[in-house]
């Protein structure tokens, strides 16, 4: 009898386990997450970045999609290139800001098609090296990046070791910051404060104490209305001069801010996509929420809410 | 180098030891003495040569380029992979669908009867409240999220724990092989395990669900193991004197002789799974622990907490109840035991069907209590009142940059400036002391491993943080200990602030860090120590109070003061288990110092922060081999010659 017994054992394993996997082919980039659309609710899963203008973008777009048009929606928090993975395996559904990924947006918009674009976000966002107006007022020559060694003492810290310091933020933000250093041979250590929430609180507290400071920061950023900041002018932006992340010698560009969508969910989702699609608004609205909940503390949601109170006629056309 | 010696138990008693001791310093001394001159000719001294490293990331790129690109179509992919990320996305969307289908009423309801049920009525009300209070911090749908992924993980992890675990129990050679890799496992920080399985499954729920698993299932296989080898042979010569089959041996009398330590492997499992569970949100997985990252990300303390709160309640409630269990195993069945069972399900069945039928489904929206307001509002008044200026003491932000200045940055130079051979000596005499050659040799070669790989400096530098830790950790917890093992009232108003604080996952220690230290290497270090005490505390206690009483009574006899009884008594006489102390908290410090790469403590960590946050996995990778190493060398230099049982989470 044992061999039998064993022979049905091995049997009924085996296709159980062809049950459980549907045999053939399992293309797990096809497979969502296992938390959307739960309840045959409509779901949209939205990635958030962990920047408070990015947050301000899901707020609204989070409020608008469960209040006006009754999804449920996900948040998850992902950085920007990641996100592009788990847009292109359709685990999460947008990302509504992007500061520009070329080699990405080759692979999956063009390559694989997993991914399409979804039109401007309405803002347009620039990196650069600023320093405290204070600063600048004192010093004007600062803001040119050939002057920046002459004050390298000044800017010296514990954590820059004998250079002067320029501070970076999270490490998932674009920055060719090192590079620029290596290249433009400035007498400067890049040091990463690890987030932009430990970045601003760093500005904030050298501001209190009128201290001199160099930081990679962006535009648009609430901050510039608490802690008035002056650009450094680095050499030019060219097209295609920061082609290769080593000898990059340029300037940031102006960008366009992007919004993605995951290429099956843009056909198939419905008045959530339309929306998402048609969501485009001005930096000083960006700015207004940021603020909100950056300085005011609001949840994102009420931030979100106040927001979308005040700006029916804004947001109306959005909708499908 | 005061930090390292500090940091290695000097040996109490040298007359025991000398002999052996000076005999293998001056083997090491003899190899030194040949082998540094020609080290220093061929590379030079200082930081590790370039010469001697291997530039890795460049195939390491390739390889995870080429999987992107090959995700859905190569066949090992399609064939296997896919279907492995099938199998765990639809396991975790069927329990997550019937956990949202019981409702917030009735999944509490049932997990307070499971509790009633395994271990009385007082466990039972405090997991509903537990529950409940997940649902009023508005934490509802992030918790079932972590339960799905959890119950996934915790049966994933208790199957292939247990097959490990018989092949081991049964079979020498396999224990034999599968013994140190499983040892091995258990010593090596959470974060290291991320980023394989990231490369492989691409961020999102089933690469966290197999990391979980990978981190979860040694315990249950190493219990497994333990319980089969250990049960009574008298009952086995029984048995088989019956005349039953092996396996009818193995059914009837040797699994059952092992449900003891089966038990402790699944609670060891479930706590460790928890911990892996609530980390992965860094790679996707979800649930509470996103919510922390995403409130650590914006340094808001008051969001962290209301995430934080679940995951500890979560921790000590699956605790309890599965250690309710492992003891109520030996006592008599209760007589209508099946027919309680039934009464428990009809229960949960009833309260989630009313539940539908009133159609409160999700928790409701105005159930919620805020606590992140009031709570940022106190981190805000601690910011402005504690942080700095406070007369005499100053404030919390001042002892941090104090701690900084003095204390890690110094440590962090005098590392990177030694010679990288005297590193490696210092590493091979330390860990020859304390264990044998063979221990030395794989932590030299862990050492050497981390600079091959290009990484020599930031592993110093996390090595500086773990020094510092554990230095602190080690005076903090021996005093403690000494504290507990002398007086009982101490010991009984320790224990439960050590339970607590022994089954929280990692991911939480660092939420009240960051409110009072701000960012930076010293809530990094802060947290760490703080993790480990408990364990250091709690070992310390044990091996004072096992001195042979006989010992301390003649001590006494012959006039000795309290403070000579301890030390020339009490110290010597524990000096393995405070060794196992010193392993032990050198281990979970590295753990959480790693983890401090999310709260600006750099290094290694922030390098896997840095690969995963900008997919370069290269980056990140190489950073992951060299914590593995930084592990492995840290644990074979601590390692006492034998072994006892060890913390689990």
């Amino acid at each position: 009898m044992r061999p039998r017994i064993r022979t049905t054992a091995a049997v009924a394993v085996a296709s159980s386990l062809a049950l459980l996997t549907g045999c053939g082919a399992a293309d797990m980039t096809k497979q969502a997450s296992p938390f959307a659309n739960a309840k045959g609710a409509k779901t949209v899963t939205l990635s958030v970045q962990s920047w408070v203008g990015a947050q301000a973008n899901v707020a609204v777009a989070q409020y608008l999609l469960e209040h006006e048009l009754g999804y449920r929606v996900d948040t998850v928090q992902i950085d920007e290139v990641p996100a592009w993975d788990a847009l292109s395996q359709g685990r999460v559904d947008a990302l509504l800001e992007d500061w520009g990924h070329p080699d990405e947006e080759q692979r999956y918009v063009q390559d694989k098609k997993t991914i399409v674009n979804a039109g401007d976000l309405g803002v347009t966002g620039h990196i650069g090296w600023y320093v405290p107006t204070y600063f600048a007022k004192a010093h004007p020559d600062v803001t040119d990046w050939k002057n920046l060694n002459k004050y390298a003492d000044q800017l010296r810290t514990a954590e820059s070791g004998g250079k002067g310091q320029l501070m970076d933020g999270s490490p998932s933000y674009v920055t060719n910051d090192k590079a620029l250093v290596k290249n433009l041979d400035l007498d400067y250590q890049v040091v990463f404060a690890g987030s932009e929430a430990a970045q601003i609180t760093q500005i904030k507290q050298f501001a209190k104490e009128k201290k001199p400071f160099l930081t990679y920061w962006y535009e648009p950023q609430w901050l510039f209305e608490k802690v008035p900041m002056t650009e450094v002018k680095l050499p030019e932006y060219k097209e295609g001069c920061d082609a290769d992340p080593e000898k990059v010698a340029c300037a940031y560009p102006h960008t366009p801010l992007q919004k993605y969508l995951n290429a099956d969910f843009a056909k198939s989702g419905g008045d959530a996509a339309a929306l998402l699609k048609n969501f485009k608004w001005t930096t000083e609205d960006q700015n207004e929420v940021s603020l909100l909940i950056a300085e005011q503390k609001l949840s994102p949601e009420e931030a979100a809410k106040k927001w979308v109170d005040s700006h029916e006629s804004d947001w109306r056309k959005w909708l499908p | 180098m005061a930090t390292v010696t500090a940091a290695a138990p000097r040996p109490a008693a040298p007359g025991l030891l000398a002999r052996p001791a000076v005999r293998k310093l001056a083997a090491l001394a003899v190899v030194a003495a040949i082998l540094v001159p020609l080290a220093h000719a061929r590379w030079s001294s200082g930081s590790w040569p370039a010469a001697l490293t291997v530039d890795v990331s460049g195939p390491l790129t390739d390889t995870s380029t080429w999987i992107i690109d090959n995700r859905d179509s190569h066949p090992l992919f399609l064939y296997f992979f896919g279907h492995i990320s099938n199998a765990v996305v639809l396991a975790v969307r069927g329990v997550y669908l019937v956990l949202l289908a019981a409702g917030w009423a009735g999944v509490t309801a049932a997990a307070a009867l499971v509790a009633w049920r395994v271990a009385g009525w007082r466990l039972a009300a405090g997991t509903g409240a537990a529950f409940l209070a997940c649902g009023f911090l508005g934490m509802w749908v992030p918790t079932t999220q972590t339960l799905a992924l959890m119950v996934v993980a915790v049966l994933a992890s208790v199957v292939v724990g247990a097959l490990l675990g018989l092949v081991a129990g049964l079979s020498d050679r396999a224990e034999k092989v599968l013994r140190p890799v499983l040892d091995t496992m258990q010593v090596l920080p959470a974060f290291a395990y991320l980023l394989p399985v990231v490369l492989i499954f691409g961020i999102g729920v089933p690469a966290a669900v197999l990391a979980t698993v990978v981190y979860a299932a040694p315990p249950m296989a190493r219990l497994t193991a333990l319980g089969l080898r250990g049960a009574d042979k008298e009952v086995l010569e029984a048995v088989e004197s019956l005349g039953a089959t092996a396996r009818q041996r193995l059914l009837t009398a040797r699994i059952p002789l092992a449900r003891k330590e089966l038990l402790l492997g699944l609670n060891q499992t479930i706590m460790m799974a928890l911990s892996m569970a609530v980390i992965a949100s860094v790679i996707g997985a979800g649930g509470l622990g996103d919510r922390v990252y995403q409130a650590l990300a914006s340094v808001d303390v008051g969001a962290a907490l209301a995430a934080g709160i679940p995951i500890v309640l979560l921790a000590v409630v699956l605790d309890r109840v599965t250690g309710a269990a492992g003891e109520a195993l030996g006592e008599e069945p209760h007589p209508h035991g099946r027919r309680l069972w039934l009464v428990a399900l009809a229960g949960a069945v009833a309260v989630s069907v009313a539940g539908r039928l009133v159609g409160r489904l999700d928790w409701p929206g105005t159930w919620v209590l805020n606590i992140a307001e009031p709570v940022n509002r106190a981190v805000d008044w601690m910011t402005a009142h504690l942080y700095s200026g406070v007369p005499v003491v100053g404030g919390t932000a001042d002892w941090a940059g104090r701690f900084t200045t003095w204390v890690l940055d110094p440590v962090r130079d005098g590392l990177q400036g030694l010679p990288w051979w005297a590193v490696l000596l210092i590493v091979a005499a330390l860990a020859w002391l304390i264990g044998t050659w063979r221990t030395a040799l794989t932590a030299v070669l862990a050492m050497a491993a981390i600079g091959v790989l290009g990484v020599w400096k930031p592993s110093l530098d996390t090595l500086s943080q773990v020094l510092a830790a554990v230095a602190v950790t080690l005076v903090i917890g021996f005093a403690t200990g000494v504290a507990a093992a002398r007086s009982d009232r101490v010991e009984r108003l320790l224990r439960p602030v050590l339970d607590v604080f022994q089954t929280m996952p990692q991911f939480v220690y660092l939420i009240p860090v960051v409110a009072l230290f701000g960012v930076g290497r010293a809530p990094a270090v802060a947290a760490a120590v703080v993790y480990a005490l408990p364990a250091v505390v709690r070992i310390t206690t044990q091996g004072l109070r096992q001195v042979d009483p006989a010992a301390l009574e003649s001590a006494r006899s012959l006039g000795a003061t309290p403070a000579q009884q301890l030390r020339q008594v009490q110290l010597p006489l524990a000096r393995r288990a405070l060794l196992l102390a010193v392993n032990q908290g050198v281990v979970l410090v590295l753990a959480v110092v790693i983890i401090g790469g999310l709260v600006g403590g750099g290094a290694l960590g922030y390098d896997v922060v840095f690969g995963l946050a900008q997919g370069d996995l290269a980056t990140g990778l190489v950073a992951g081999a060299a914590i593995v190493c930084l592990g492995l060398m840290l644990d074979r230099v601590t390692q006492p010659t034998e072994r006892r049982a060890r913390k689990g989470a």
